[in-house]
């Protein structure tokens, strides 16, 4: 049951997605994020959703896995979507009825922001299903090692993530382990009070924590085992190094910001 | 044969924390192992084997008298490096030696620390990926892997080191017989092909059959010491340290306490069959 969790879950492909060196894909988002924001009009989402629609297509990623990511968001857009719907007056007055108002205003408003939301949702579940975790963290430890000169521990702070998302599905097929042997004890998760119900975890979380520090004990011995010592004079295996397609990508990105500005500019 | 590691008076004492008193593992402790021998060692839970194999590598440092790897003192630390680079070690869980999510990743781990320049890292990936036979595995994620895959990445990891010697602790404990098997047939070819030399801790007697040498541990000290055959036919010996014997052996002992004529240190299936044949034959 706790195996359906899918944390960053990555789609393995060979597109021109794909082959984006992490770092590009990274700062990509980025520009993405800041022009989803500047976008005011009909006119620049459009060429935000086009841009988004272009690399979901590019990358091969099925329709239907980007509406399961906003799944879980659908509470928080439905509750932004109301909001801006009922707090933003302007324009004419469409609904007047008991203490309710609705302007044409708000139903612009409630609609940007919404699209907004997804788009800016299924920005980011773009690039981690197109992005291996561990591309990912090596993208950040590199964008970041300039920080290295004011002593922030850039790789020290990779590492620990990329052995945070090693662990996830040790940790989450122990914990099955554990919920089935208490609940062959006769523990009960599933009636009750929920607070009763947040008390029938403990037993499952003492065990948990108490072998998720066995094993980063015997984790770490094992690194020591093999030479590990800290970031300095490590070499890696895979290399990132930009490459023809980066450019165009960049190139593409700038022009996508350089559209929003434009048509920012003009007041459309 | 030069000896790679050496054990001189080895003492070690585990140290006294909170309300336990300390601990003491070994006193005067005096081993050598040869250089690309396979040996195993046994002995009950608690005699101290897997603390004596952290000593080959320097997880540990003794608490008196020295342990040299290869000429170089564990207790130097700034040989640290270059003795575990010699020294391998793999543990009993492997998910909790596994570091990276992709096997390659994994196995390039050692290598990547060492600062080895990548074509060359690529070079001992492969190499050491195609010596356990994972190398078609090398892009899945090691959680996906059967308990015995997993532990022949691990050694693999460890390989990919170039190290002259692998010290594995009890690395077959958590493993079905199929994965038993397949770990066990791995570091003999280990041993015979690529001249590794093994240090193998197991509880299986079956496992240490396979080895050129077999050392006994019991309550911190070597209880014997010698060919699988000189030591598994010191039966009432291991028994008393309540350490089982080979089933082959367990059987010729049994026939012998019921007045049969035989020897016993034949120790595969098919020597003690001749044996017993043999002996039936002489008795007709």
């Amino acid at each position: 049951m706790l195996k359906d969790i899918t944390l960053g879950q990555y789609f393995p492909g060979k597109t021109v997605v794909h082959r984006l060196d992490p770092r590009t894909k990274l700062l990509l988002l980025i520009v993405y994020i800041v022009a989803l924001f500047l976008a005011k009009s009909w006119y620049s989402y459009a060429l935000v959703l086009a841009f988004l629609t272009g690399v979901t297509l590019l990358g091969k990623i099925p329709f239907k896995a980007m509406t399961k990511g906003l799944k879980p968001m659908l509470i928080f857009i439905i509750f932004t979507a109301l909001l801006n719907l009922f707090y933003t007056k302007g324009g004419t007055l469409l609904v007047d009825w008991w203490i309710f108002e609705i302007w044409s205003d708000g139903v612009r408003t409630a609609f940007f922001m919404v699209l907004r939301i997804m788009m800016l949702i299924c920005g980011t579940f773009l690039l981690t299903y197109t992005t291996s975790p561990i591309a990912l963290t090596d993208a950040l430890e590199r964008l970041l090692s300039p920080l290295k000169k004011i002593h922030v521990p850039v790789h020290e702070l990779a590492m620990m993530m990329s052995i945070a998302l090693r662990f996830i599905p040790t940790l989450i097929e122990e914990t099955d382990k554990i919920i089935s042997a208490q609940k062959a004890r006769g523990a009960d998760f599933e009636t009750g009070s929920i607070i009763r119900r947040a008390k029938a975890l403990i037993p499952i979380l003492v065990p948990l924590f108490v072998s998720a520090f066995r094993r980063a004990d015997e984790l770490a011995t094992a690194m020591e085992c093999r030479c590990y010592h800290g970031g300095d004079g490590r070499t890696r295996l895979k290399v990132l190094r930009y490459a023809g397609i980066d450019l165009l990508a960049f190139l593409v990105g700038a022009a996508l910001l350089a559209g929003v500005i434009v048509l920012r500019r003009f007041g459309l | 044969m030069s000896n790679l590691i050496k054990a001189e008076d080895l003492s070690f004492t585990y140290p006294a924390s909170g309300e336990r008193l300390a601990l003491p593992v070994f006193e005067d402790l005096n081993l050598e192992i040869d250089e690309g021998s396979f040996t195993a060692v046994i002995g009950p839970n608690g005699c101290g084997k897997s603390t004596l194999a952290k000593h080959f590598n320097a997880v540990l440092l003794p608490t008196g008298g020295k342990v040299w790897v290869a000429g170089l003192d564990t207790a130097d630390e700034e040989k640290l490096l270059e003795i575990r680079r010699e020294i391998g070690m793999v543990f009993q869980n492997p998910d909790n030696q596994i570091v990276a999510n992709v096997v390659e990743e994994d196995v390039a781990f050692a290598p990547e620390n060492l600062g080895v320049p990548s074509p060359e890292i690529r070079q001992r990936v492969d190499e050491a990926l195609k010596i356990v036979g994972m190398y078609e595995y090398r892009e899945h994620a090691p959680h996906l892997l059967s308990g015995g895959q997993k532990q022949r990445i691990a050694i693999a990891g460890v390989l990919a080191m170039r190290p002259r010697c692998i010290v594995l602790d009890e690395p077959t404990a958590m493993l079905d017989p199929r994965g038993r098997e397949e770990v066990i047939s791995t570091i003999t070819r280990l041993n015979r092909e690529q001249g590794i030399t093994v240090i193998l801790i197991t509880h299986h007697m079956r496992e240490a059959v396979g080895a050129d040498r077999v050392i006994v541990m019991h309550k911190g000290g070597i209880l014997t010491d010698g060919t699988p055959r000189e030591v598994f036919s010191q039966v009432e010996l291991l028994r008393r340290a309540g350490l089982d014997v080979p089933q082959t052996t367990d059987l010729l002992f049994s026939l012998r306490n019921a007045g049969w004529d035989l020897p016993l240190d034949a120790l595969t299936p098919e020597e003690c069959a001749e044996a017993i044949a043999a002996a039936m034959k002489s008795n007709n």
